[in-house]
This record gives structure tokens, C-alpha cells and sequence, in this order.
């Protein structure tokens, strides 16, 4: 069995965290450079997670507005126009500035780099572009409320009726998401760089830590499929402005090619949401479980299915849009197939946890509402695979439900996993346990009070997007609006939790957790470039619970390896 | 002495398949069913219904388990067992779930085709005669008549009725009496077949108690046939957004035995055209 | 090193990044990745295009047009057009190869003749938008077609732009070297990639 100690590499300084001063002051990164335009992927990480909580709260905010709306069957708490506005506002800022920023740009800019070995990722300057095309996004996207009223077709943007629906707050809305997407687009081109050309040099692709993969097969799906949304909604506001009719049927044109464009890229962005959530969660369970990534290779196939998967299988989004039989045949098939990878990688993870040593902290609780929550989700998921029975259900609360299984259970609670786990690296400081438990508590409870009634509304006969809904309906509306409630509130200790630990948390020193990888085995925070020396070489990133060999952790300083290896 | 530990797994095997049977079968979550194919979605729903319970049940008492049987003891700094992988394991879970995904998908097909999900409209519009020929005659099909997609099985025997969604309304047209209304009156076990049109933005015409819906997209008519087998009133529900009062878009369909549906007809039939209807024209 | 005989997974990749990277620990010196930036943008780019080839090719299948809707495309301009843009590219590509062989000149001369074919391009593009016979709105296929080459017009012109500003900096002793000349390879990499854009694009649209 083996030790707790990090090995002391002879070649490695190890600052001692109980050191007051072991932080090399020409090495901390100055508050303001957080706000400006900063080339170190670490700030670049944070600024983006930053600015994307900034904007789940105001996503949140709207939910709450939603929410409360459908406390009564009537629609009364705001106008029908503003009720589509909300929606519209909601559904586009949790996805295009919250998740998406936040688990590709801010984890993936933070982590991918350490984990090839680098000093930063392949295109710094196009990498802080990326960032701040965010911000103006998304104030553009807000402003919209404000002139003239933001859009209202939800965010899905179905022609005809965002053709119809006021024009300017329907334009804002198509320039503030190609902005998004041109940032995505740029993040994604970076980490494909990143990972395949600059690994440093003794480091394989198969020795890459799972969300090296993840962040590859994410980026692969993006640089795919953003660029046919951008296509899609050059020609929507062509539409709007021009007079043309390409999704316009009044001038002879098809409303559904809208929606095959659409989907074919909105369906791998739940990919491109989670598959770098499970990229983080392959990194966090095995250091919580002091166990092996059970599944190494299995894992990296599953991603490469999914990512294969995720770009043949949009039209299941389509079943009742009058779409050939045979496209529904297909999509059918191919919908359920991708349970199948989806379904290993989870296996593996509770393989995984099974005869660790589980450490129930926060980062690892999350993970464990992450992993019921999304089965949750992909179980309904297959449900919905099926055309019969998503004939039913299609565009319901049931639909409303699975995908928050997904996109809030699934990835909201990863993202959350890993702010508790990489919080002492990023700023030095150790989250207080306790409130971190209760959050997971809070936010599992509130969550799925929220979302789990809205299953039955679905079933029996509640559409999504409505103001206002059959009365039989109400008290389980209510329940849901609870759910909802508490959800709000389980914000409150994770706020109060992060102001307090940064200010008077516990030092975390260099690597709390005991970890393999390589973001571990430098200073908390890291210094600029990283490594104070020469980036540490990892091939085997899980390494633990190696009963043989006494060094838990495999880093050799690369200069020896180099030696040993001519 | 302490029970086998492949023993305690069979029992629990056992237990969860039972519970998961017993709350497909026993747990209703639908509403009522009041058309021939939706009694066949319910089969469907509740063989995925014990599959999804048995599944999350199942992972999630491995989690319960694995949280507190292998949680860290105080004073532990132990690592756990260095197992990276066993490879038949991850076969049999590659395998099972494939071999049960491609069963319920041969299962949901079977049902779909019964539906009449699967029918070719290719030679299919709603066309009068006389546009036909001169559809035929080289003038191309006008798109407005061409059946797009849809759910048909009734193969020109069903009784038509035109289905017009706008901005924020259905208004049924009976063409063979030639009448419109607001309500939807439907004859108890007669195929009938909704030829649906939309006038502005995408509508979605949804009946709970029948499990169909059917997207109603301007410039793309489709087609809904089914047979209603239960008496009764029930909603008629926009399923799509389709503008600010996209939540009170609704209807009622009114299901009733062919007797009193006749009357409701003769009722509704303006005096003129009361005779003889012509026979379906899709046929 | 224990774990290192355990385990011999550990590849020496390049020895030239090796010894870039050894010379210089304290700062990353890593390979010029950017032309492989450049390309992995292009597929982006490209596939907006196939969206919109895509959205065409349904078009084309599923929507009649109307009566009198259809017209017959003049071939023999955008033909001529097609060759323009495809010599332009061999020009490029005479251009670097007289780079590689330090002959600075020439390189100029070819660039600047490329250029010129672009432009050349561009004007055609032009001249048959102002003697074709539908406007944007006037049916579906206008409306595409319009922007299609319309959406690769704007891809020639900044393609344009860059090979003009890569032949100013021609002009600059010893900014583009035989080795050393990522602006070149990158203007040169998309204006290929915008003419075998192109050349997809008049398939589908004119011969097909």
C-alpha cells in the first residue's frame, strides 16, 4: 500500500506551504490583470468562470421569474410577450454563456495545459480574443430587454415565428450567439492544438488524463458543428432583414431546414456541455476514491463514440416535424446507440468508486449527485429515443425535465464538483467542508423537488413554454417552484462559502488531495508559466493504489527521462 | 457465519427485477387512453418504465453502497486496490445495454409501423382530382397539397377532417359537409383522418389521451389518422411556441359514438350541401 | 528513477523540440503550431459552407420552385471564372516555391499576378451579379444562390486583401524567409482552400 507523502523529487523544489513567504511574489498574479487582457490560460480560466457564474445567476434569475409564473395557472406575474422573453433570455444565457463558457473555457483553459505539460495553450492572444468576444455577448444579449424587447422564440429560434416576432430584439440575439460561437469556435481550434501539438515531449496520447480526451472530442464537435449554426442563423437574419425566404414558407421557402441546420448543431452542444463535465469527472473520482480510472482505453472509445454519435443523431429533436420515415428510423437507432458509450463511461465510474477509499468531501458528493442525475436524465433520454413514445411527450415537461437532468443535474453539479476541487489549486485556500456539504445537499434536494414532478406534467398533457396551464396541474407547478426555491437558496452557502475561504479559508498548500496530475505538483496558486521548473512528465495520471512501486506519484523531471531514455 | 457475497447479489438481483416489474406494471403515470395505438405507447412506456427503474435503482444503491461501505476511515491514508480495468466486465456492460437498446428500438419500430408512422406520402395529396391531373400534366405539384410526413395507416378509409392552426386557434373543416367549427367532434371507433395546415408560424396539434402529436408547419401539410375508442371530452393542446399566447392555444375534441356524432353533423351541415357527400378524395 | 524501468510508455518525440525545450526552461519555446490552427479554423469555415450546400441541396429536392421560377444559368462566365481562380492558386503556388528558393522577385511577381486573378474573379462575380435576370428575393433559389457566392465572395476578398498584404511585406528585406514565412503559408493555405470551396460551389450550382 502507499503513502500519503508526495515524493520529494530531488530536482523539484517543493515549496513548503507552511512557509509564509512561499509564494515567489514575481510569480502572483496581480488582481487587476484579471480584468484586463491577460495571455496566461490560468487567468484566462477564471475569467471565465467568473464571468460565467456571473451570468448563471442572472440565467438563474430568469428561472426564478419562470418559476414563478407558473406558481398559479394563469399567466399573471408578467406579460405573455415578456414570459417568451424570459424564456428566450434563459434558455440562451444558461447555455452560451454558462455552461459552455464555463466547462470548455474556464476548466478546459485552466486544466488542458498543465495536463499536456505546457506553459500555456497553443494560441495565448487567440485565446484571450476568445474570452472577451464573452462579455459583450452577453451585455449585447441582456441590452436586448431593454431596446425594444429581447427575443421571443425561444432558444431554438424556429422560423417562422422568429421571423414574425419583433425584429430587433430577434437580430441582437443572432449576433450575441455568433459571437458565442466565433469565441467557441477559437477555444475549440486552441485545444485541438494544444493537446495534439503540444504535449511536452515523452507524453503520449494515451498517457493524457481523461479530460485531455474529453476537452479533444468536445473541441472536435465544435469545430464541426458551431460553424452550421453560424451558417443557420446567417440566413435567419437574412431572413429578418433582407426579405428573403429561405425558412420563410409565406415566400416559398422551408421552415424545416431551419430546424435540421439548428439541431445539427444544438444536439452535439449537449455533447459539447457534457462530455468535458465527464472529462472533469473522470479526473475527480479517482483522486476522492484513491483508486485507478477503472477503464483507461474504454473510456477515451466511449468519447470517440459519443463525439461520432453526437453528430448523426440531430433529427431526433425533429420526430413530429413531418420528417421521412425513414430519417426517423434512423436517428431512432442511432439515439439509443449512444447510450451504449454513454452508458460505459458510467459503469466505469462507479467501478471506479467500488473498494475505494471514498473521501465524502464536497468535489466527490457532487460527482455522486452528478452520476444519479444524469442516469436519471439518460434513462428518459432513451425513453424519448423511442418515437412512440416521444410522439407523447415531444415538447413537454417531460422534455423540460429530461434535458435539465442533463444539462443542470448532469453538468451544473460537475462544474460545481470542480470548483471544490480546484479551488485550493487556484487560489491557495481550501473551501470550508461543511458548507460545501450542505450545498450538495441543498442543491440535490432543490433540484430534483424542481425537476422530478415535471416528468408527470409532461406525461399528462403540460406543453413547455406556456404561461399559463391547465389548473389540474397547479400543485404540482408548486411543488416544482419549491424545488426551485431551494435550488435559489442553495446558492447562498457556495457564495458565502467562496468570499469567506478566499479571504480567511485554510492554506491548501501544493496538491490537498493528493494527486497524480500534473496541475498538483507546482505551487498553489501556480506560478505564471506553470513550473518554476521544467513541467513535470506524467504518464500515468491514475496512478494510485500501485501496491508495488513506493512512489505513488510518477513524475520523473523530463531531463532524466530524456538521459534515460537515449 | 456470514452470507456469500454472491449470494446477498443474486438476492438483491432478484429484488430489484420484481420491484421494477411491479412498478412498470402497477404505477400509472399516463392519462387515460382514448385511441386504438395508445394503449400500445403505454406498453412501450411501461416496458421502459421497469427497464429506467430497474437501471437507476440498481446504480444507485451501488452508490449508496460504495459511499458508505468504502468511505474513508479517520487516520486511512491508504490508497485503494490499483485495479485499472477488467476487460470482460466491460464487455458484458457494453454488451447488455446494446443488445437491450436494439430491442427496444426493433419493439418502438414495431409500434411506430402499427401507428402508421412509417407510411409513404409520396403519392400522397390532398389534392381534388382535377389539380392532380393537371399536377400531372407537367405543371409542378403546388406544395401547399403535397402531404409532407405524418402518421397514417388508415389508407383513404377514414373519415377526413381539415385541421387549420393559426395564431391562437384550431378550426376543424369538415370537407365533406363542408363546415367549419372551433370544436373538434370525433366519431367513437371510425378511423379519422386530420389533414393539418398551418396559416402562420409552426403549431404542434397534441391530444394527450391519444399519445400523437403532430407538428402543423405553414407551407407542409401532414396527416394524422387514428381511431378514437374512447367516449369523452378532451384537450386539444399547441405543443409548439408559437407566440405570446402560445399557453392558450387550446381546443376541444369531443369523441362520441357514431349515433350522436351523425347528429352533430346533420346539425352543423348548412342545409345546401347536406346531400350525398362526394367519396374521400384521397383515395 | 524506480516507477521509469516499470514503466517504459515514456516516447522521445522530435529531438529538435527537445532541445529547444531544454535550452530554454523557463520559457515556453514550442513548435509553430499556427498553420495548424489555420487549417483546423478552415474545416470550421468549410463547414459552414457545407451547411449551406446542405440547406441548398434540400432545397433543391424538396422545395419546387414556381412555375417560371427557374432559370437557366449563363455557364460560360463563371466557367471562365472557375479557371481564373484555379490558375490563381497555381500561381500561389509558384510564388512559394520561389520563396523557397530565396528568389524574392519572382515570389512578388506571382503574388501580385494572383492578386490579380482574384480581383479578376471578383469583377466577373460582379458583372454577372448585375446582368443576371433575378434579385435576391425574387425566389428561393435567388435567395440562395446569392448567398452562396456571395458568402465565398466575401471569403475571395479578404483572401484578396491578405495576398496583397503578404506581397507589401514581400517587399520588406527578409520578413519572409525560406523558412520562416508563417503569413505566407497562411494566405497561401486559405486562398486554396477558398478555390476548392469554389469549386464544389460551381458543381452544385451551375453544372448540377
Amino acid at each position: 500500500m502507499t503513502t500519503s507523502a508526495l515524493p520529494a523529487s530531488p530536482h523539484h523544489r517543493e515549496p513548503n506551504p507552511m512557509e509564509p513567504h512561499h509564494m515567489d511574489v514575481q510569480h502572483h498574479t496581480p488582481w487587476y490583470e484579471y480584468f484586463g487582457f491577460s495571455l496566461d490560460h490560468k487567468v484566462i480560466g477564471i475569467q471565465y468562470l467568473v464571468t460565467g457564474f456571473f451570468f448563471y445567476l442572472v440565467g438563474g434569475a430568469l428561472a426564478g421569474m419562470i418559476r414563478v409564473e407558473l406558481v398559479t395557472p394563469l399567466s399573471d406575474f408578467m406579460t405573455r410577450d415578456t414570459y417568451n422573453q424570459v424564456l428566450t433570455l434563459h434558455g440562451t444565457i444558461m447555455i452560451f454563456l454558462w455552461i459552455v463558457p464555463v466547462v470548455n473555457g474556464a476548466f478546459g483553459n485552466y486544466l488542458v495545459p498543465f495536463y499536456v505539460g505546457a506553459r500555456d495553450m497553443a494560441f495565448p492572444r487567440l485565446n484571450a480574443v476568445a474570452f472577451w468576444m464573452l462579455p459583450p455577448a452577453g451585455f449585447l444579449l441582456l441590452s436586448s430587454y431593454f431596446i425594444g424587447g429581447a427575443a421571443q422564440a425561444g432558444w431554438t429560434a424556429y422560423p417562422p415565428l422568429s421571423i414574425t416576432t419583433p425584429a430587433v430584439g430577434q437580430i441582437i440575439w443572432i449576433v450575441s450567439v455568433l459571437l458565442l460561437g466565433g469565441s467557441s469556435i477559437f477555444g475549440a481550434v486552441n485545444f485541438i492544438a494544444t493537446v495534439l501539438k503540444l504535449r511536452r515531449p515523452g507524453l503520449g496520447l494515451f498517457q493524457l488524463p481523461m479530460f485531455c480526451w474529453a476537452m479533444l472530442g468536445t473541441s472536435v464537435l465544435v469545430v464541426l458543428a458551431t460553424p452550421v449554426l453560424a451558417g443557420a442563423l446567417i440566413l435567419l437574419s437574412m431572413d429578418i432583414v433582407a426579405g428573403t425566404g429561405f425558412f420563410n414558407p409565406a415566400l416559398g421557402g422551408n421552415a424545416v431546414v431551419y430546424q435540421h441546420l439548428f439541431w445539427f448543431y444544438s444536439h452535439p452542444a449537449v455533447y459539447i456541455m457534457v462530455l468535458p463535465a465527464f472529462g472533469l469527472v473522470s479526473e475527480i473520482l479517482p483522486i476522492h476514491a484513491r483508486k485507478p480510472l477503472f477503464g483507461y482505453r474504454s473510456m477515451i472509445y466511449s468519447i470517440l463514440g459519443i463525439v461520432f454519435l453526437g453528430l448523426i443523431v440531430w433529427a431526433h429533436h425533429m420526430f413530429t416535424s413531418g420528417t421521412p420515415p425513414w430519417m426517423r428510423l434512423f436517428f431512432t437507432i442511432a439515439t439509443a446507440i449512444i447510450a451504449v458509450p454513454t452508458g460505459i463511461k458510467f459503469f466505469n465510474w462507479l467501478a471506479t468508486l467500488w473498494q475505494g477509499k471514498l473521501a465524502l468531501n464536497s468535489a466527490l458528493l457532487f460527482c455522486c449527485g452528478f452520476i444519479f442525475n444524469f442516469v436519471f436524465g439518460g434513462i428518459t433520454g432513451v425513453a424519448l429515443a423511442q418515437v412512440p413514445f416521444d410522439v407523447h411527450v415531444h415538447d413537454t415537461y417531460f422534455v423540460v425535465a429530461h434535458f435539465h437532468y442533463i444539462v443542470f443535474g448532469g453538468t451544473v453539479f460537475v462544474i460545481f464538483a470542480a470548483i471544490y476541487h480546484w479551488f485550493p489549486k487556484a487560489s491557495g485556500r481550501l473551501l470550508n467542508e461543511h458548507l460545501g456539504r450542505f450545498h450538495c445537499l441543498l442543491s440535490f434536494l432543490g433540484f430534483n423537488i424542481c425537476f422530478f414532478p415535471q416528468h408527470w406534467l409532461g406525461l399528462n398533457g403540460m406543453p413547455r413554454r406556456v404561461a399559463e396551464y391547465d389548473p389540474q396541474f397547479q400543485l404540482i407547478n408548486q411543488i416544482s417552484s419549491v424545488g426551485a426555491l431551494l435550488l435559489a437558496i442553495s446558492t447562498l452557502p457556495f457564495l458565502i462559502n467562496v468570499v469567506w475561504s478566499l479571504w480567511k479559508g485554510a492554506p491548501a498548500g501544493d496538491n490537498p488531495w493528493r494527486a497524480c496530475t500534473a496541475e498538483w505538483l507546482t505551487s498553489s496558486p501556480p506560478p505564471v508559466e506553470n513550473w518554476l521548473h521544467e513541467a513535470p512528465l506524467v504518464t500515468e495520471p491514475y496512478d494510485y493504489g500501485s501496491a508495488e512501486d513506493a512512489m505513488p506519484v510518477t513524475t520523473v523531471q523530463g531531463r532524466e527521462l530524456w538521459s534515460a531514455g537515449r | 457465519m456470514p452470507i456469500p457475497a454472491s449470494i446477498l447479489t443474486l438476492a438483491a438481483g432478484i429484488l430489484l427485477a420484481l420491484v421494477s416489474l411491479w412498478v412498470g406494471q402497477n404505477i400509472n403515470l399516463m392519462p387515460v387512453a382514448a385511441a386504438d395505438d395508445a394503449s400500445a405507447v403505454d406498453a412501450l412506456f411501461k416496458v421502459l418504465l421497469s427497464i429506467g427503474v430497474g437501471l437507476l435503482l440498481g446504480i444507485t444503491a451501488m452508490l449508496v453502497v460504495a459511499l458508505i461501505h468504502f468511505r474513508r476511515r479517520d487516520g486511512d491514508h491508504l490508497d485503494g486496490p490499483a485495479v485499472e480495468g477488467n476487460l470482460p466486465l466491460e464487455v458484458f456492460w457494453t454488451a447488455v445495454p446494446a443488445i437491450v437498446i436494439l430491442i427496444l428500438g426493433v419493439y418502438s419500430y414495431d409500434i411506430y409501423a402499427r401507428m402508421g408512422g412509417m407510411a409513404d406520402f409520396n403519392h400522397h395529396t390532398s389534392m381534388a382530382p382535377q389539380e392532380v391531373q393537371q399536377a400531372s400534366l407537367g405543371h409542378p405539384a403546388d406544395p401547399e397539397t403535397v402531404i409532407w410526413g405524418g402518421i397514417d395507416h388508415a389508407e383513404g378509409m377514414a373519415f377526413p377532417v381539415e385541421v387549420t392552426a393559426m395564431q391562437f386557434a384550431f378550426i376543424f373543416h369538415y370537407p365533406q359537409q363542408n363546415f367549419t367549427t372551433g370544436e373538434l367532434h370525433l366519431p367513437l371507433g371510425q378511423p379519422v383522418e386530420l389533414r393539418l395546415k398551418s396559416n402562420d408560424v409552426i403549431h404542434a396539434f397534441w391530444v394527450p389521451e391519444f399519445r400523437l402529436k403532430q407538428d402543423v408547419i405553414p407551407g407542409q401539410p401532414t396527416l394524422l389518422s387514428f381511431t378514437a375508442n374512447r367516449q369523452g371530452d378532451y384537450d386539444i393542446i399547441c405543443a409548439e411556441l408559437c407566440g405570446a399566447y402560445h399557453g392558450g392555444m387550446r381546443s376541444k375534441v369531443v369523441v362520441e359514438d357514431p349515433r350522436n356524432f351523425e347528429e352533430w353533423l346533420v346539425r352543423n351541415t348548412p342545409a345546401t350541401v347536406a346531400t350525398a357527400p362526394d367519396p374521400s378524395p384521397t383515395a | 528513477m524506480t516507477t521509469l524501468s516499470q514503466r517504459p510508455t515514456a516516447h522521445l518525440s522530435d529531438p529538435r523540440q527537445e532541445e529547444q525545450q531544454s535550452q530554454a526552461p523557463a520559457h515556453a519555446h514550442h513548435p509553430d503550431v499556427r498553420l495548424f490552427g489555420l487549417a483546423t479554423f478552415l474545416v470550421a469555415d468549410g463547414m459552414t459552407f457545407a451547411g449551406f450546400f446542405a440547406a441548398y441541396l434540400t432545397y433543391r429536392a424538396v422545395n419546387p420552385l414556381p412555375v417560371n421560377g427557374e432559370y437557366e444559368l449563363e455557364l460560360l462566365l463563371p466557367a471562365v471564372n472557375t479557371l481564373v481562380l484555379l490558375a490563381s492558386s497555381l500561381t500561389f503556388h509558384r510564388g512559394s516555391k520561389a520563396l523557397m528558393a530565396s528568389r524574392m522577385a519572382a515570389c512578388r511577381g506571382w503574388l501580385l499576378l494572383t492578386a490579380a486573378l482574384g480581383v479578376a474573379f471578383m469583377a466577373g462575380q460582379m458583372w454577372e451579379y448585375f446582368h443576371l435576370p433575378f434579385g435576391l428575393t425574387d425566389n428561393l433559389f435567388a435567395s440562395t444562390f446569392y448567398a452562396l457566392t456571395g458568402f465565398h465572395g466575401l471569403h475571395v476578398t479578404l483572401g484578396a486583401m491578405m495576398i496583397f498584404i503578404v506581397w507589401w511585406q514581400a517587399g520588406r528585406e527578409g520578413y519572409f524567409t525560406a523558412e520562416n514565412h508563417f503569413g505566407f503559408a497562411a494566405a497561401e493555405l486559405y486562398w486554396h482552400f477558398v478555390d476548392g470551396v469554389w469549386v464544389v460551389l460551381f458543381a452544385l450550382l451551375y453544372l448540377l
